[in-house]
């Protein structure tokens, strides 16, 4: 059977990311996960970031790839497929009637000024999603290793320019290890406090 | 035969694009301009400005428009499954896997070990974003508009939509006044 209240929310999501996403894919994540997370509770705040990140070490745009995943979560694979066509339908009906006027569309400046006027917005809900995943990462790894791991990323992708592809891939190895490590470390100290 | 290199080199450049739409403009860019010699690198550079003066995602935008030039709606369709059916495929199937093995330790580990990176990926992509709002209207407008659009978004919990709305109508009915 058919949800029909959850293909309905799940069309007002996607085409609402739709018409409103500016800045090209990756600048569209905070508008994905504000409808997923905090406006429809498809998914947690955890499977989001978890889901990004994999979207994110995979090749191909983001946007289309979280649509994909979001309209799975909700109506099976047909709402993936449902998802992906309405995410990306407004703007490919816009480009095919506006590529003839392509070159004067840009031109006119009260249109280079609406766009431009998006851009701070987008910023500040970047920066949010930056503090919320940096709060997370210290809830979950305490504040020195939270700090040295994100001052790790931050040298790779800004200072060496390593693709983030790479970078989510190294961490997610360590990760595979990670709680194991911890319970060593925590043995090792707890017999070594047992001697002393 | 057209139809075949359009998937082909739409689906080669978005299989090598790690990072999102933007980082396969330059991908993209050599199938359609040096490789099919569809467009010249001045009318690609016109499609991309057409794209960022639209919403949503900018390889999408780049396939419709190539797609349709090349052969019609059934391009703009063949364009678009080679650019998004893959990467898609590969998430799903990825995440079916992991649902699996949800409650094990590395999976665990997993999770909670890119917490950091995605917080520094969202933050570069923040300062990145702050130099273009500042290089396109200037500081003092780029602050003003940050500002009320975080007392909106957090103090007030102003749905997304009705702030970019808000930035809009601002943009078409105040910016041009001041400069």
């Amino acid at each position: 059977m058919v949800d029909w209240s959850r293909a309905r929310d799940l069309s007002t999501a996607m085409l609402r990311v739709g018409v409103l996403g500016y800045g090209g894919g990756p600048a569209v994540i905070p508008l994905f996960r504000y409808e997923a997370v905090t406006r429809f509770h498809w998914l947690s705040d955890e499977e989001f970031g978890e889901t990004l990140a994999f979207a994110t070490a995979l090749p191909g745009p983001v946007a289309t790839k979280l649509s994909a995943y979001l309209g799975y979560r909700v109506l099976g694979f047909a709402g993936a497929i449902m998802a992906i066509v309405l995410n990306i339908l407004p703007s490919s009906i816009a480009t095919v009637i506006l590529a003839g006027a392509f070159t004067r569309l840009y031109h006119y400046t009260v249109v280079r000024d609406m766009v431009s006027a998006v851009i701070p917005v987008i910023t500040v809900m970047l920066a949010m999603m930056a503090y919320q995943f940096g709060e997370r990462a210290r809830r979950g790894l305490g504040v020195p290793l939270g700090l040295a791991l994100m001052a790790i990323a931050f040298l790779l992708l800004w200072w060496i320019h390593v693709n983030s592809a790479i970078v989510i891939v190294l961490f997610l190895l360590y990760g595979t290890a990670h709680f194991a490590l911890v319970r060593k470390w925590r043995t090792w100290r707890g017999n070594d406090g047992g001697q002393r | 035969m057209n139809l075949l290199h359009l998937f082909l080199g739409f689906l080669i450049a978005n299989l090598l694009g790690y990072g999102g739409g933007p980082a396969s403009i330059p991908l993209m860019q050599n199938e359609i301009v040096n490789r099919y010699h569809w467009l010249t690198n001045a009318n690609f550079a016109n499609v991309l400005a057409l794209g960022n003066s639209l919403p949503g995602p900018i390889a999408t935008k780049v396939a419709t428009y190539l797609g349709f030039q090349v052969y019609g709606w059934l391009g703009v369709l063949v364009a678009l499954v080679a650019t998004v059916a893959p990467s898609a495929a590969g998430l799903l199937l990825l995440s079916r896997l992991l649902a699996k093995h949800r409650q094990s330790n590395v999976i665990r580990g997993m999770t909670l070990l890119v917490q950091p990176v995605i917080a520094v990926m969202m933050l570069l992509l923040t300062i990145q974003m702050g130099k273009d709002a500042v290089s396109s209207i200037g500081i003092l407008q780029s602050a003003v508009i940050a500002l009320v659009a975080f007392f909106a978004l957090v103090k007030f919990k102003v749905h997304p939509a009705f702030v970019i709305i808000a930035a809009f109508l601002y943009g078409a009915l105040v910016l041009p006044h001041l400069s």
